[in-house]
């Protein structure tokens, strides 16, 4: 758990109840896009704010104190900070449209340049972790949910329980540098820091999966458990097919709505969450450059990444809404047939 | 069997947590007075020192204890937790709870508002907020508390609608009690029960995102620390002692976890006053068996002979017997009924035969013989592979029974294709043609669709072709027509027999129905609070006074016919069947017996052949009596 614990129950909230004909599911569509806009909006309207609120004068503030006096007002020009606040804030949405993000107040480095060249680094991270996380999370909330069913074994299911809260617990960052101490400090064996060979990938990969695959895994447990209580379950044991059919071909499958719901949160949350870990691994992502912008008092910068990640985020969500409102059709008309 | 012992009064996790609390408030309140000079004051003579008696934990880059400034921090670090809860909480309260007095239109305004709010990015708002606001400690909770809000708000909206809806609110609001009256009466006691426990969880996991935002360097500011800016100073020289990084980071995990557990144990404890909790096996001791003597096998062995069937779950003071004393035959190609009202165990005997016992269910046998194998005392699994295929079974629901994300051809053609080698395309021809046998039309393209798309009889009669198509010798068709309506039950019936006339298969036809049973079966089995009560010809059942257990004659003499007067209620049983977990002494049906005498209520009277043909368990059998008036007109009473 980190930050991103609370954003996990938004999309599934939305998903339409009644959709057996275009027109509801369409409705629900349009305000689900809207709202999306409507956040996005909000957050574009905040990033221009942070430039011209954040602690007086920002191009003095990110140029030092010593800069001189000219230059500080010939950057201040460049960026449009010397018209009326409303002139400036509809040049920034009209720019904004046109992609451009803005620029560094310090090197007036174009911000989609950066985005260019660090985004793949941290949507490498996100997915990679995305995939572990689905691969460990849910075969073993499955084959935890099989030896536990009906109550039987309680040994195994106090020591899941306790053993996944346990590493739940645990927050990214701080996963991170148990990583390194153990791996690259004690035994030197895998890479602490950057991004290189694949070798690189694993304890990045490691620090932003295991403590998420653990709470995924628990409540896989509890979808796994539903899912096999279900009397199709009983009627494939009636047909006396091997225990791997059962579970693999009948009851994975009606796992899925969950697990997709878990997953799409997920994946959102796993590009915030990788701010962190990009930190502690120095991982050349758009975190890094996030959180030095800030510590650089570079708002230029922060501005323009705040709404990248805004975007990703926002967009993730809208598709796994969609995604799910689509499975929900299915379902919706088993229901009321 | 029935002996209680004393539940412990709370449960072990719940010890843990408060032992981890208290520890965390200890600290909180007596550390920074004992130590607080202390963690700050810089010692240049003792930087970055590894651990030592003197520094268990080493000492940080400005000499300072590593230990001491953990300790220190536990206040820091908790009471920024538990304020930005508290706002968060607060304010998600308010949001979300207060638009039920408001009336709909305010509901659906802050229901927007609240899903859009949601959308927002948690990081991002927090980052924002620092950014806007400047770093620090306040600002850091702000930020928290912000991005807590609108969660709150769903959990608060989600149940408050509740309770807005409900007839006691209504009934305040027409007594005219003011809108601020019925959120502090009304609303707000009603959802405080999860809500608290949410807010618990939440401490847990807004401690560690405060401790998130120190370590990136835009929460706590130096001077100040807590936990999280100790472990990215920590961080700082993790190359040089990694130690540093240890006293916080237990710190952060200990913490984090102490909040989650006392969340889950308050979860566990409403779970544990609403929920039924079921007692580990070995603590029952073992489960109970028969104590009626096996009948000797048959020369001649029967399809299925049953004898001595025992089921039983554990439950909270014991085992619950749901069925006793279970001993039958079915003949090769015989059709047999089971009636019983819900609960008299007969669809749980149904499913142990077929080696589909329920989960929990604990099933003994003196036999259970079944086409020349023994399967009492088999593992479920083991017994189930040597069946294979030999019963087929049909389910109650066929809504349910049928799996929604497979099509139904696939779902037909598994049994030829794993237990008769089948190739792919010769089971998919025997499953259309197990759907044609059944009379679905179209077959072909039927296969291809998925269970929503098939109507309710359609779905049953593809459940009575999976039962079919691995040519089993007996049927288990538990309620096959409940679900259906009068015309399409009875073409489904007509179907099961033909199906096993066809292939000379035996059923057992689960029912409440006596009506469908009479029609459709050669013998009934009638059940009654976990035992047979009567074995008898079918086509006694339309000559009731020839009945000899007054339960199944007050189920015949219930059935309506032609001279029933439409205008009465029809008639019931009046009572209530006995409660299994308690051990039956005398006959189930005694407190319901118009003719119970003390023998009833103290022993149990065994299924013996009686002289109807049949058997029956009765001291008092009511045969050749005829059925009294009085018996309806009881009833309708």
């Amino acid at each position: 758990m980190t930050l991103d614990t609370t954003v996990s129950s938004a999309p599934a909230v939305a998903a339409p109840s009644r959709s057996r004909h275009g027109g509801p599911w369409l409705a629900f569509l349009g305000r689900r896009i809207l709202r999306s806009v409507v956040a996005m909006w909000v957050i574009v309207t905040a990033a221009f704010l942070v430039l011209r609120a954040a602690g007086g004068d920002p191009v003095r503030a990110a140029l030092g104190a010593t800069a001189d006096e000219t230059v500080v007002q010939a950057r201040r020009e460049q960026l449009g900070l010397d018209k009326p606040l409303l002139h400036q804030y509809v040049d920034y949405v009209l720019g904004l449209l046109r992609g451009d993000l803005g620029a560094s107040l310090i090197t007036g480095r174009e911000v989609t340049e950066l985005v260019a060249q660090r985004l793949p680094a941290t949507l490498e991270l996100a997915a990679l972790s995305f995939v572990v996380i689905l691969l460990i999370a849910v075969p073993l909330g499955l084959f935890i949910a099989i030896l536990t069913q009906g109550g039987r074994r309680r040994g195994v299911e106090v020591a899941f329980t306790g053993v996944t809260s346990f590493v739940a617990a645990i927050p990214e960052y701080l996963l991170g540098v148990i990583l390194i101490i153990v791996f690259g400090i004690t035994a030197h064996v895998l890479p602490v820091a950057g991004r290189g060979g694949p070798e690189s990938y694993i304890l990045p990969v490691a620090a932003l999966s295991i403590a998420a695959s653990a709470s995924i895994a628990r409540i896989a447990r509890i979808e796994a458990l539903a899912t096999l209580g279900d009397d199709y379950i009983r009627t494939a044991r009636s047909k006396r097919l091997p225990a791997a059919m059962v579970y693999f071909k009948h009851a994975l499958p009606n796992m899925l709505t969950a697990t997709l719901t878990i997953g799409g949160t997920m994946l959102g949350t796993m590009v915030a969450s990788g701010v962190l870990v990009e930190q502690v691994f120095n991982w050349p992502g758009l975190g890094t450059a996030f959180v030095g912008a800030i510590t650089a008092k570079d708002y230029g910068i922060v501005q323009g990444l705040a709404l990248v990640y805004a975007a990703i985020i926002l967009s993730i969500n809208l598709i796994v809404d969609i995604v799910l409102s689509l499975l929900d059709r299915r379902t919706t008309l088993m229901e009321t047939s | 069997m029935t002996r209680r012992r004393r539940r412990l009064p709370v449960q072990p996790m719940a010890v843990i947590t408060a032992i981890m609390l208290a520890v965390l408030v200890f600290f909180a309140i007596f550390a920074p007075l004992w130590w607080g000079e202390q963690a700050v004051e810089a010692n240049p003579d003792a930087i970055a020192l590894p651990p030592s008696a003197e520094h268990v934990l080493g000492t940080d880059n400005l000499g300072r204890d590593i230990l001491i400034r953990t300790l220190v921090a536990t206040r820091l670090s908790l009471v920024m937790a538990l304020a930005a809860t508290a706002l968060g909480a607060t304010a998600g309260l308010i949001i979300g709870a207060l638009p039920a007095v408001l009336g709909p239109r305010a509901q659906r305004a802050f229901s927007n508002v609240i899903a859009t709010w949601l959308a927002f990015p948690v990081l991002l708002v927090a980052m924002l907020t620092v950014i806007l606001l400047g770093p620090g400690s306040v600002t850091a909770v702000l930020a928290l508390a912000l991005t807590m809000t609108p969660s709150f708000a769903r959990l608060a909206q989600t149940l408050s609608a509740r309770v807005a809806g409900s007839e006691y609110l209504a009934a305040a609001r027409m007594l005219g009690v003011s809108r601020g009256r019925q959120f502090t009466r009304y609303i707000l006691p009603n959802i405080a029960e999860p809500v608290v426990v949410n807010v618990t969880t939440s401490i847990g996991g807004g401690l560690l995102a405060l401790s998130s935002l120190s370590f990136l360097g835009i929460g706590v500011q130096p001077p100040e620390f807590d936990w999280g800016r100790m472990l990215s100073e920590g961080f700082a020289q993790v190359y040089v002692s990694p130690v540093a990084a240890i006293g916080p980071g237990v710190a952060v995990v200990f913490a984090g976890l102490a909040f989650s557990m006392l969340g889950e144990s308050l979860a566990g404890h409403l779970r544990r006053r609403t929920g039924r909790t079921v007692r580990p096996h070995r603590r029952l001791g073992a489960a109970p068996r028969t104590l009626v003597p096996a009948e000797p096998a048959a020369s001649a062995p029967p399809l299925l002979d049953v004898q001595g069937l025992c089921i039983s779950f554990p439950g909270e003071d014991g085992w619950i017997r749901t069925v006793q004393d279970v001993s039958f035959r079915v003949a090769r190609g015989e059709l047999v009924g089971v009636v019983g009202e819900s609960g008299s165990g007969k669809t749980v005997t149904m499913m142990s035969i077929a080696q589909l016992p329920p989960a929990g269910a604990v099933v003994t046998a003196e036999r259970l013989t079944f086409d020349g194998d023994e399967f009492a005392g088999l593992e479920p699994g083991r017994a189930g592979r040597i069946l294979g295929t030999r019963i087929g079974v049909v389910f109650q629901d066929s809504l349910t029974a049928l799996n929604p994300a497979l099509r139904v051809g696939g779902q037909l053609a598994e049994v030829p294709r794993v237990h008769g080698g089948a190739s792919r395309a010769q089971a998919h021809a025997a499953a259309v043609e197990a759907l044609q046998r059944v009379d679905i039309p179209d077959a072909e393209r039927r296969a291809g669709q998925f269970p929503h798309e098939f109507s309710g009889g359609m779905r049953q009669r593809t459940l009575i072709a999976m039962s079919q198509i691995g040519s089993p010798a007996l049927i288990i068709a538990d309620e096959p027509t409940t679900a259906l309506d009068v015309t399409v039950q009875r073409r489904v019936l007509q179907l099961l027999r033909r199906q096993c006339e066809d292939n000379g298969s035996a059923a057992l036809v689960v029912s409440h129905d006596i009506a469908v049973l009479g029609e459709l079966c050669r013998r009934i089995l009638v059940m009654y609070a976990g035992r047979i009560v009567e074995d008898v010809d079918a086509t006694l059942l339309a000559s009731p006074e020839r009945l000899a257990h007054p339960y199944t004659r007050a189920l015949a003499a219930s059935l309506p016919d032609l001279d029933t007067d439409r205008s009465q209620p029809l008639a019931t049983i009046p009572g209530e069947p006995p409660d299994l977990s308690v051990t039956q002494l005398g006959c189930g049906f005694a407190a319901r017996c118009a003719f119970a005498t003390d023998r009833c209520r103290t022993e149990a009277p065994a299924l013996r052949a009686h002289a109807h043909g049949g058997r029956v368990a009765c001291w008092h059998p009511q045969d050749g009596v005829p059925v009294p008036l009085t018996t309806r007109a009881e009833a309708v009473s």
